[in-house]
C-alpha cells in the first residue's frame, strides 16, 4: 500500500447516507427472508454501505463478494476493521444485497470472479473504515467539546488527551447524525495492527457445527423442491414426454416442461428426484448427437498445422527456426473439466406478483439479477438475491448465461410457491460450462551456444467469451484474450516469439474454470520451456534463470522455491524434481515438485510453492489458497477428463472424475514473497504451475514426457 | 413408522423406508448440516454416525437407523468444543467449508478408536471424504492436534 494519502469523497459516501435510514437487507438464516432495517435503524450507526456498528458494539461489514472459500470474509472485514481501529473480536460479516453500491470498482457489476476481491477492494473497504472511524471521533469530540484532532482511537473506543474514553457503541446513535467526511485520512502501512497478520478466518465457527448456511440449506416456509431432466445432449431438444409413472410417485405436485427441459415439483428433494428418474422423455437430439471428443481433438491436431490468427511476433521465428543449431516440438492436449464444486448447483425462488426474491450462491449478482427480472417481468430493483454460502465456486457460479437462475425463475413460475431447484451430482457434470479442451501445438530451437533462439505457439480451442455479454472484452481482437493469456506474455527472453491461435467452434457450452486461460497455457509454456532446456542440456532451473535476467518478480518466486526446495539435492532413484513458473491474475507463482514413478504409477510426495502477489491483507488465507490451487491443479494433472461419445458425457461422479483424496496428498510447503508491489490475486494464481511441475518432475524421474492431461504413464514419451 | 435418535432427541417418522437417511435429516429434520455431494457413497460430505460408526447418509436407507442413534454434525458438540472441533478452529481448517461436517463426523470415529492416530490411519479413515477446496493437509494437522487436546484432558 502507497504511504496514506487523503483521498477524494467517493460516490459510496453519498449513497451511503441514503442506506443508514433503510436499505440494508440482512441474511441469516433459511425462512428469515430478510431481517428489517427498521430493527437497526434506531440503534445502528451505518455511515456507509459497508459497515454498521450497534450500540451493542457489533460491527458489522457487509461483504459485496462471495465467500467461496477463498476467504473474503475475513480479508476484506481486516481491511476496514485496520482503519476504523475497530476490536477485532467483535467484528462479524453479512453478505451485501445486490444494489449499484456493491459493484465490483473495476468491472463495473457485483460480481465474484479474476482472483480481484482483495486488489479491488482494498480502497473501498479501507476508505469505509476510515469513514467511520473519523465520524466516531468527531461524535466524541462533539461530547466532549474538543477538537477531534485531539481525540485517537485504539481498539474501538475513541480516547481524548485527558484519557477520556467512549466506545463505539455508545458514539452509534450520535455518530449517525453526522455527515459523513468529505476527505479520509488512510493509516501509514506501519501503523496497520490487522492487515498483513496471519489472522483466522471469520467464518470458522459456523462451518464446524452445522449452522453455515449454503444455498442447498434454504428453507423456505411453503417451499417445494424441483429437479430437472434436462436434455443428454448438448443442444438436443424435448419433442414430448410421458409422465404417467412420474406422477404417480408420492410427494409430485406437477410436472411441468421449462426450457431446459422438463421439471418435477414434489415436496421434498428425495420424491422430486424419484420422480424424475421415471420420466421418459422424447428428444430431438441435435446437432451434436455424433459428437466425440478424440474425433474433435483429431480435428485440433490438423488445424494446428495451418496458421492461425497472430495473437504476437517478435522477431522472425521461420528464419531462427531453420538456422536454429537443435530444434524440437511437441504437441500438449488438455480435456474438457467440470468444476466439480462439493455443492452441486441449487436455487431458491420466491416470487410474488410484484417482487421477487432468489437465495442462492452466485458469483455474479448484478447478471443475475438483471436475468431473473426478465423471466418475472419485473424491474430489477424488485428482485433481490440473498447470496449464502458458496459450497465452491472454481467459476461455475458466475455463469454469463445465468443457466441456474433462468432455470429456477421458469420453474417459480410454474409451481405457485415458494421452489427449490436442486441439481444432482449427475446432472451438475453433465450440465456443461465446462473449461475449455485445448491443445497447443508449439515449436522451438536453440542456437549452437544452448541458448533459446526461437518459439512458436498455435493453440486451438473454444473461447469463453464469444457469444456472451462479455464479448465485448474481447476488444475487436480476433482472438479471445482469456484464450492466449499465459502464452501471448511469454516472459522468457527469446528473441523470436510467434503466438497463433485457432478458436473452434464447438457446441458444448464452455466457460472460467479457476485459473481460465491459464489452467492450459502455464502447462504447456512450462512443460515445454523444459523440453528446450533438456535440448540445451541445461538444469531446467537454472536455464529458466537465464531467461528470466529481465524480469525480478519471477526470478524472485523462482529462487524462493527452488532454494527451499532444495533443487540441488540429490533424490533416491525412480523420483524427479520439477520446476515452473507462472504470472496470472497479478501474481508470480513458482512451484516445484517431487514425485516418483513406480509401475507407471505417479505419487506426488511433496510441492514447494512460492508466490509473489505484492503487499498481502492475510498470509494465513494466502497459504490456505495455495495449498487449495496446488491440490486443484494436481487433480486435474494426474485424474480428470470429460470425455464425449455420440454426444454423450461419459462421466458422470466422483467415481468417474476423480478429485484427490487425503491419501494421494503431497505435503505443500507454501512461502509468499515480501513485496511493497501492487497486491495481486490469490484464488486462481495457485493452480497453473501444479501441472508442469508434476509433469516435469515426471521427465526428471523417468526421462519421460507428458504432454497431455491427465497424466497417463502409457502416453509418455 | 420408524423410530430412533438424533443427536440424543427420539423421532418418529411415517416414512418410505427406502428414503435416503441424508434426505430424511435434511429435509425431514430439518438438519441441514449434513451435505448432499454425490448421493452414492463417493464423497463423504453425508458422513453421520449411527451407533457410533461412520455411515454415509445418502446410500443408507432409513430403515438402517431404525432402534438405533444417529449422531449429525449437530450433535457433535453444542459449543464447538469437542476437541476436533477446537483443532479445526485452531487450524483454521475449512475454505468453502461444504465437506468438513462430514470431514469431522468421519475424524470423530477415527478417534474414538485410535486416539493417537498416525498419518497412515488418517490416511485410511479419512480418504473417503473429498475436499475440493484442498484443505487436506490442514485436516491432518488438526486431528493430530485434537489427539493432543483430547489426551491433555479436553476429551468429552
Amino acid at each position: 500500500m502507497k504511504a496514506a494519502k487523503t483521498i477524494e469523497r467517493r460516490e459510496f459516501l453519498k449513497v451511503s447516507i441514503a442506506a443508514s435510514g433503510g436499505l440494508l437487507i440482512g441474511f441469516h438464516l433459511p425462512g428469515m427472508a430478510t431481517l428489517a432495517s427498521a430493527q437497526h435503524s434506531t440503534t445502528a450507526f451505518m455511515p456507509n454501505a459497508f459497515v454498521r456498528i450497534g450500540a451493542d458494539e457489533k460491527i458489522t461489514v457487509i461483504v459485496n463478494h462471495s465467500e467461496m472459500g477463498q476467504g473474503v470474509y475475513t480479508s476484506l472485514p481486516m481491511l476496514l476493521a485496520d482503519e476504523l481501529d475497530a476490536d477485532w473480536s467483535r467484528v462479524g460479516f453479512e453478505s451485501a444485497p445486490v444494489d449499484p453500491k456493491y459493484n465490483h470498482p473495476a468491472f463495473g457489476i457485483q460480481m465474484t470472479g479474476g482472483s480481484s476481491s482483495v486488489w479491488s477492494g482494498l480502497q473501498q473497504f479501507r476508505q469505509a473504515g476510515a469513514a467511520a472511524r473519523a465520524m466516531l471521533v468527531a461524535a466524541a469530540a462533539q461530547q466532549w467539546n474538543v477538537d477531534p484532532s485531539t481525540c485517537r482511537t485504539q481498539s474501538g473506543t475513541v480516547i481524548n488527551a485527558g484519557n477520556r474514553k467512549l466506545t463505539y457503541g455508545q458514539l452509534a446513535s450520535a455518530a449517525a447524525k453526522l455527515t459523513p467526511p468529505e476527505h479520509v485520512q488512510l493509516k501509514d502501512p506501519k501503523d496497520f495492527k490487522l492487515i498483513g497478520k496471519p489472522l483466522k478466518r471469520l467464518d470458522t465457527p459456523e462451518k464446524l457445527n452445522g449452522q453455515a448456511v449454503f444455498g442447498i440449506d434454504v428453507k423456505l416456509p411453503g417451499m417445494l423442491t424441483a429437479v430437472v431432466a434436462r436434455p443428454p445432449i448438448f443442444g438436443a431438444k424435448m419433442k414430448s414426454f410421458d409422465d404417467t409413472r412420474a406422477r404417480s410417485t408420492p410427494g409430485v405436485r406437477k410436472i411441468v416442461a421449462v426450457p431446459s427441459g422438463v421439471a418435477v415439483i414434489a415436496d421434498t428433494f428425495w420424491q422430486a428426484k424419484v420422480a424424475r428418474d421415471v420420466l421418459r422423455i422424447d428428444w430431438d437430439e441435435g446437432g451434436m448427437a455424433d459428437f466425440d471428443t478424440s474425433r474433435m481433438m483429431q480435428d485440433f491436431r490438423e488445424r494446428a498445422k495451418t496458421p492461425g490468427t497472430s495473437v504476437r511476433k517478435d522477431g522472425d521465428f521461420d528464419a531462427a527456426l531453420s538456422s536454429a543449431a537443435k530444434k524440437v516440438e511437441a504437441v500438449y492436449e488438455v480435456p474438457y473439466l467440470s468444476h466439480l464444486m462439493m455443492e452441486p448447483l441449487n436455487c431458491v425462488v420466491d416470487l410474488r406478483p410484484d417482487s421477487c426474491e432468489l437465495w442462492t450462491g452466485t458469483q455474479f449478482q448484478t447478471i443475475d439479477r438483471a436475468n431473473a427480472a426478465k423471466i418475472a417481468g419485473l424491474p430489477a430493483e424488485k428482485v433481490q438475491i440473498h447470496t449464502t454460502f458458496l459450497g465452491g465456486g472454481f467459476g461455475r457460479r458466475a455463469n454469463p448465461a445465468s443457466d441456474f437462475v433462468i432455470e429456477a425463475m421458469h420453474i417459480a413460475k410454474a409451481a405457485g410457491a415458494p421452489i427449490k431447484v436442486m441439481w444432482t451430482r449427475e446432472d451438475d457434470m453433465n450440465g456443461g460450462w465446462y473449461r475449455p479442451a485445448f491443445l497447443h501445438a508449439i515449436e522451438g530451437g536453440v542456437d549452437a551456444s544452448g541458448n533459446a533462439s526461437c518459439w512458436r505457439s498455435r493453440l486451438v480451442g473454444q473461447s469463453i467469451m464469444a457469444g456472451t455479454p462479455f464479448a465485448a472484452m474481447i476488444k475487436g481482437k480476433a482472438y479471445d484474450p482469456s484464450s492466449v493469456e499465459g502464452v501471448d506474455d511469454l516472459p522468457y527472453a527469446i528473441p523470436n516469439i510467434t503466438v497463433e491461435s485457432h478458436q473452434a467452434e464447438i457446441g458444448v457450452p464452455v466457460q472460467w474454470w479457476r485459473s481460465v486461460g491459464h489452467s492450459h497455457t502455464a502447462f504447456a509454456v512450462e512443460c515445454f520451456v523444459d523440453e528446450l532446456a533438456a535440448l540445451a542440456q541445461k538444469d531446467p532451473y537454472q536455464f529458466r534463470r537465464q531467461l528470466l535476467k529481465e524480469k525480478p518478480r519471477h526470478l524472485g518466486v523462482l529462487d524462493l522455491a527452488a532454494q527451499k526446495a532444495g533443487w540441488d539435492k540429490p533424490l533416491p532413484k525412480g523420483m524427479g524434481r520439477g520446476i515452473a513458473v507462472h504470472f496470472a491474475f497479478e501474481s508470480y507463482l513458482a512451484h516445484v515438485a517431487e514425485v516418483s514413478v513406480e509401475d507407471s504409477k505417479v505419487r506426488v510426495h511433496r510441492m514447494v510453492c512460492a508466490v509473489d502477489c505484492g503487499e498481502y491483507v492475510n498470509p494465513n488465507i494466502i497459504k490456505a489458497q495455495l495449498e487449495s490451487g496446488a491440490i486443484f491443479g494436481a487433480s486435474a494433472a494426474l485424474y480428470q477428463e470429460l470425455t464425449f461419445e455420440k454426444g454423450r458425457l461419459q462421466q458422470t461422479n466422483f467415481h468417474t472424475f476423480p478429485v484427490m483424496r487425503i491419501n494421494e496428498c503431497p505435503e505443500i510447503d507454501s512461502y509468499i514473497v515480501e513485496s511493497k508491489e501492487k497486491a495481486g490475486g490469490i484464488g486462481e494464481p495457485g493452480v497453473p504451475c501444479a501441472a508442469p511441475a508434476i509433469a516435469n518432475a515426471i521427465f526428471a524421474a523417468t526421462g519421460k514426457r507428458i504432454r497431455r492431461l491427465p497424466i497417463r504413464m502409457s502416453e509418455a514419451v | 413408522m420408524i423410530v430412533f435418535s438424533v443427536n440424543g432427541k427420539r423421532v418418529d417418522l411415517d416414512i418410505d423406508p427406502s428414503t435416503p437417511l441424508l434426505w430424511v435429516i435434511r429435509e425431514q429434520l430439518g438438519l441441514t448440516g449434513t451435505k448432499y455431494g454425490c448421493g452414492m457413497a463417493q464423497c463423504g460430505a453425508c458422513t453421520v454416525h449411527i451407533n457410533g460408526e461412520a455411515v454415509r447418509s445418502c446410500v443408507a436407507p432409513v430403515s438402517r437407523a431404525a432402534g438405533k442413534s444417529v449422531t449429525t454434525i449437530e450433535g457433535l458438540s453444542p459449543d464447538l468444543s469437542n476437541p476436533l472441533q477446537r483443532a479445526w478452529l485452531e487450524e483454521d481448517v475449512p475454505q468453502c467449508g461444504y465437506c468438513q461436517s462430514g470431514q469431522l463426523m468421519s475424524a470423530a470415529v477415527l478417534l474414538r478408536g485410535k486416539p493417537q492416530p498416525t498419518d497412515e490411519d488418517i490416511d485410511e479413515a479419512m480418504t473417503g471424504n473429498i475436499c475440493r477446496c484442498g484443505t487436506y493437509p490442514r485436516i491432518r494437522r488438526a486431528i493430530h492436534r485434537a489427539a493432543e487436546l483430547a489426551s491433555s484432558g479436553g476429551a468429552r
